[in-house]
């Protein structure tokens, strides 16, 4: 089964993967201002790249974050589109679980908590108690926003387990994480980017006085 | 790719409309149109996260509506055109994000369009072929939104379209925002405060005209600015409030309106003297308010100025409009754009493809 995937929860990453031959294409940029202008050429790279047509692909994957959000949406709208004009299903995954499955494939075993930059001095998290029986990350709750330092504090229930800072998504893994919950009968993630701020707007107390 | 009457589909995200607009040549097939006005409504103003985020919910489906309304199916387009600027960036990218996918995915060429350009372009589209006479060049088109307040000439659509004057500050939709709260009038302004208006007297108050003094026209013969006239408004309120009075509110609508109108029309006429130009084209929300279409209609006459008013569903920010522009880009032979443009928020309206 032939994917292509797509994640900008942090710099650029589109993919064109398989579930027998893994990932046959990859393009990654990890400057985090330049979503718009590269992730429509990456897209075509990877397809030819992987000699594969659009109308080959059995879904297109996107990385539902958590990120911020001007980058994060970038991807998933081209995700969501690409789908749509291809008449394939879209495939939500949750971008940490794709660093996740990257490190324990590498050979990661036990608990294990993704770090990604939320900006503004704050980070999103998920912990994982373990990978299962196929590989799979398992996640103990939903991603969260933090404070770093709220992440050091003693009494936070993951204090202890160790972390990894991930400043990239490999929409590779994003990718093979897909084909291998999709083989495996797993949910997928909700269609919905996980922003977990609310838009920042301060509601103003009406009019200012001109006049003194 | 037919070149005599290409099918485009437009995608516009550069405010708070998704637009996703289809056309075959000049004639409209779909304006589909998902605002995200009414959840700015509480902030008194668009709120750019809150608008890009709308964007992302409302593409998929717009786009659905669009091919279904126009009875086409996605593989029949010839190209996709999208914003690429001017516009608020957030909002931007994520239509140039989705124009390139959708572009790659179905095959297509893309043309990757200016906004302001877009709106002229609204004004060759018609329901069925050809009833009215087409746009002609040279022409003096006048922009007024929330977003912009510009002055162009146009020489040719897909050439040579030069930007004369704008707004130095605020832009004239969102000066009637802001004189609506002054008002304690609900967003958006402008059908509040035309609402409001229809009992005042338009000469009870003198309100300034911003940039009209002799040594601005020397400077800034073709720019407009509206803070002054918002302040000057809100010292009249707060002199009436702190006096006790009564605030005359159907007056100082009536008033300000008659300000914004006056200045924009002046201006644009003057444009239309200065370089022989006797077409006048309006485009943008703005031109929603029914007092600005009824003093561009007199004075156009008076001064023997054909004035050309594209429908209101083409006025207010729309993927038709971009659609349009596309299809004429492609009928005088230009050539797609390249996949690597990204969104140029203060993209120059010169600059009519990127
Ligand atoms: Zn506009």
């Amino acid at each position: 089964m032939v994917l292509l995937a797509i994640d900008t929860s942090a710099g650029t990453s589109v993919a064109v993967v398989d579930l027998d031959r893994g990932v046959i294409a990859e393009r990654g940029e990890a400057d985090t201002m330049r979503h718009a202008e590269i992730v429509g050429p990456f897209i075509l790279e990877c397809l030819r790249e992987a000699n594969v047509d659009p109308a080959a692909l059995s879904g297109v994957v996107g990385g539902m974050g958590p990120g911020p959000f001007t980058g994060l949406r970038v991807g998933i709208a081209s995700a969501r589109v690409f789908a749509l004009g291809a008449g394939k299903p879209l495939v939500p995954v949750i971008s940490h679980d794709a660093i996740a499955w990257g490190h324990y494939r590498r050979g990661h075993t036990g608990p294990l908590v993704v770090v990604t930059d939320a900006r503004r001095r704050e980070i999103y998290w998920s912990a994982y108690s373990e990978a299962d029986a196929i590989g799979l990350p398992v996640r103990v709750g939903s991603p969260g926003l933090a404070k770093p330092a709220e992440l050091d504090d003693p009494a936070w229930l993951h204090a202890l387990w160790p972390r990894i800072d991930a400043a990239t998504v490999s929409a590779g893994e994003l990718g093979l994480v897909a084909e291998l919950s999709y083989a495996h009968r797993r949910p997928f993630a909700a269609n919905e980017p996980l922003y977990l701020r609310s838009p920042d707007v301060t509601l103003s107390n009406g009019p200012k006085r001109v006049s003194r | 790719m037919n070149r005599s009457a290409p099918l485009v589909l437009g995608i516009e995200t550069s405010c708070d409309e998704t637009g996703i607009g289809i056309v075959r040549g000049t004639t409209l097939l779909s304006n589909t149109i998902a605002s995200s006005m009414d959840e700015h409504a509480r902030y008194g103003g668009v709120v750019p996260e809150i608008a890009a985020r709308a964007h992302l919910d409302e593409l998929v489906p717009a786009i659905n509506a669009a091919v279904t309304e126009a009875g086409i199916c996605l593989q029949d387009l010839d190209a996709i055109a999208v914003t690429c600027g001017p516009g608020l960036s957030g909002a931007l990218m994520v239509g140039v994000g989705a124009a390139k996918a959708l572009a790659v995915a179905l095959d297509k060429p893309i043309y990757a369009v200016n906004h302001l350009v877009g709106h002229v372009g609204a004004d060759l589209l018609q329901a069925e072929p050809s009833t009215t006479a087409p746009l002609e060049y040279p022409t003096i088109a006048l922009l007024v939104s929330g977003g912009h307040t510009s002055l162009l000439l146009v020489r040719d659509l897909v050439s040579d379209v030069e930007l004369l004057g704008e707004t130095i500050d605020d832009a004239a939709g969102e000066a009637f925002d802001k004189v609506a709260r002054l008002l304690s009038l609900p967003y958006p302004g402008g059908p509040q405060i035309d609402r409001v208006a229809i009992d005042g007297n338009p000469k009870a108050i003198r309100f300034p005209r911003g940039l009209s003094q002799p040594k601005d026209m020397a400077a800034h013969r073709y720019d407009f600015s509206f803070s002054g006239l918002k302040t000057s408004v809100a010292r009249f309120v707060e002199q009436r409030q702190d006096a006790g009075e009564l605030v005359p509110v159907a007056d100082v609508a009536a008033s300000f309106r008659e300000a914004v109108v006056d200045i924009l029309l002046t201006k644009a006429i003057v444009a239309c003297g200065d370089f022989g130009v006797p077409r006048l084209l309006l485009g943008g929300g703005v031109i929603a308010n029914a007092r600005l279409r009824a003093v561009a209609t007199e004075r156009t006459d008076a001064a023997g100025i054909v004035l050309r008013i594209p429908p209101l569903s083409l006025c207010t920010d729309n993927g038709a409009m971009i659609a349009a522009l596309g299809a004429q880009l492609i009928m005088a032979g230009h050539e797609p754009s390249t996949l690597e443009f990204g969104a140029d928020s203060t993209l120059p309206v010169g600059q009519i493809q990127v």
